[in-house]
């Protein structure tokens, strides 16, 4: 049986690990390398890099961070922000990357995700959601789930559960999916935006977003299908670390790594 | 020194990059002279079946590898493992390596998500000094959506995902990991560790 997954993301820019609440007021913190491996000796199950100023400020240069990381962390790596091209795939999976996220540009050009599957396999192709609940009421019943896009600061208008399944139909290996309105709040998943992509496709779903507490990821998975569940501050921070969390959901008879 | 076979599929690097840390000295290579000289092969391999075995007849390394595995251990990677069988039914109905008895045909689980993708626990089945020290319950990083049907007594580890699936296939120097041992934790360098060992 496959183990529900934990996933550090480390927010890198100019080759230092940064977090943001609600994506703004970042403060510097840390080597992404030695972060990455301190997340591996706690038994994180995949390491995602996450290059938050691409997208506004022209393309970070990830490789090299990739590169070293890849000498000493022997877990899947996934790497995405401002991945635009089919080149900028080639470029960070030779560096040892095994998953490239992309975000902006695969809504711009969705070819991109169907290019990216065709060369390098689905496997390769994490499509990343920033998402957010518009409108009054209930989602479907006056409200509904839209696709933000640079870093959640642009409303695409258009339906993110609705993109979720293009993505899929293009290709895509595995949904990442933040949700705008539970990020950085450490008030738990959102389950009902969670529920709502993963009842409309078939590939894996990362949960992101709103795991401030251990019982949040307990919940996440009793409550959703997600496949796993991924956080950056708490665990930057060191306010609870990828070990604590799989003892959690040991406790709640969930299938895990330790 | 290991020769990491080079047939222009798959992520070569990262199986290096293990090797590397582990302390064995390895080389890239897709020449005939670099794979004899070498005293242990690895067969690395991410994609489909029949454009992998076209890539390496065109390379001209089959005749390479099936004589140098009966001198020297060989070690095939995820889909370097499938091509290790007779037969890939990926597609197209295509030749394999034949080192091993079997053949390799798409993953039946109704009901799951396929590729099967992660961390799935393995049971142990036949000896085999590649599973040493390997305990049942422990997880190893698979991606794949085809996987191999051969006799239980090639098969060392296994996994289920709505099928039997064989995690380390062996038949004398020939190994095979279904799995990434490159990218399995602590779990898959003890496994790559063995193979450096033997």
């Amino acid at each position: 049986m496959l183990a529900k997954r934990i996933i550090p993301c480390l927010d890198v820019r100019d080759g230092k690990v940064v977090k943001g609440i609600h994506f703004v007021d970042i403060q510097e913190v840390g080597d992404p390398v030695e972060c990455a491996m301190l997340y591996d000796r706690q038994g994180a199950d995949e390491i995602v890099f996450l290059d938050i100023t691409a997208t506004h400020e022209g393309r970070g240069t990830m490789v090299d961070v990739v590169r070293r990381t890849a000498k000493n962390v022997f877990v899947p790596l996934t790497v995405g922000g401002g991945i635009r091209s089919v080149e900028d795939f080639k470029t960070l999976l030779r560096a040892g990357a095994d998953k490239v996220s992309v975000n902006s540009a695969a809504i711009r050009e969705p070819e991109l995700i169907s290019e990216a599957a065709a060369i390098f396999g689905s496997q390769c192709v994490v499509v990343a959601i920033d998402a957010k609940k518009v409108g009054e009421g209930e989602p479907g019943d006056g409200a509904r789930y839209n696709l933000f896009v640079n870093g959640g600061r642009i409303d695409t208008g258009k339906d993110a559960i609705k993109w979720a399944k293009e993505a899929e139909r293009r290709g895509a290996g595995e949904i990442l999916l933040t949700s705008m309105d539970t990020d950085g709040t450490k008030n738990g998943f959102d389950i009902d935006m969670l529920n709502a992509v993963c009842a409309g496709v078939n590939i894996p779903v990362i949960a992101s977003g709103g795991g401030g507490t251990l019982p949040d990821f307990s919940e996440v998975f009793l409550r959703t299908d997600a496949d796993a569940a991924l956080a950056a501050s708490i665990f930057h921070y060191g306010e609870l670390t990828v070990r604590d969390v799989k003892n959690e959901l040991a406790a709640a008879n969930l299938p895990v790594r330790l | 020194m290991i020769a990491i076979i080079d047939y222009g599929a798959g992520n070569l690097f990262s199986v290096k990059n293990a090797l590397d840390f582990l302390g064995y000295e390895s080389v890239v290579s897709g020449d005939k002279t670099g794979l004899e000289r070498a005293d242990r092969l690895i067969l690395p391999g991410v994609g489909a079946f029949p454009d992998a075995m076209e890539k390496l007849e065109t390379a001209g390394l089959t005749d390479v590898i099936l004589s140098e595995a009966g001198k020297k251990p060989l070690l095939g990677i995820c889909l370097g493992m499938q091509l290790l069988f007779e037969w890939g039914f990926e597609f197209e109905k295509t030749k394999g390596l034949g080192l091993i008895d079997g053949q390799v045909d798409r993953i039946r689980a109704p009901g799951l998500k396929i590729p099967h993708m992660g961390w799935s626990d393995v049971k142990r089945a036949a000896d085999c000094p590649l599973s040493e020290g390997i305990r049942e319950g422990d997880r190893l990083y698979f991606v794949h959506s085809y996987k191999a049907e051969t006799d239980m007594e090639n098969i060392s580890l296994y996994t289920e995902y709505g099928d039997l699936i064989p995690g380390l296939v062996f038949r004398g120097n020939v190994f095979g990991c279904q799995f990434h041992p490159e990218k399995s934790g602590k779990t898959g360098l003890r496994i790559l560790e063995n193979f450096c060992k033997l």
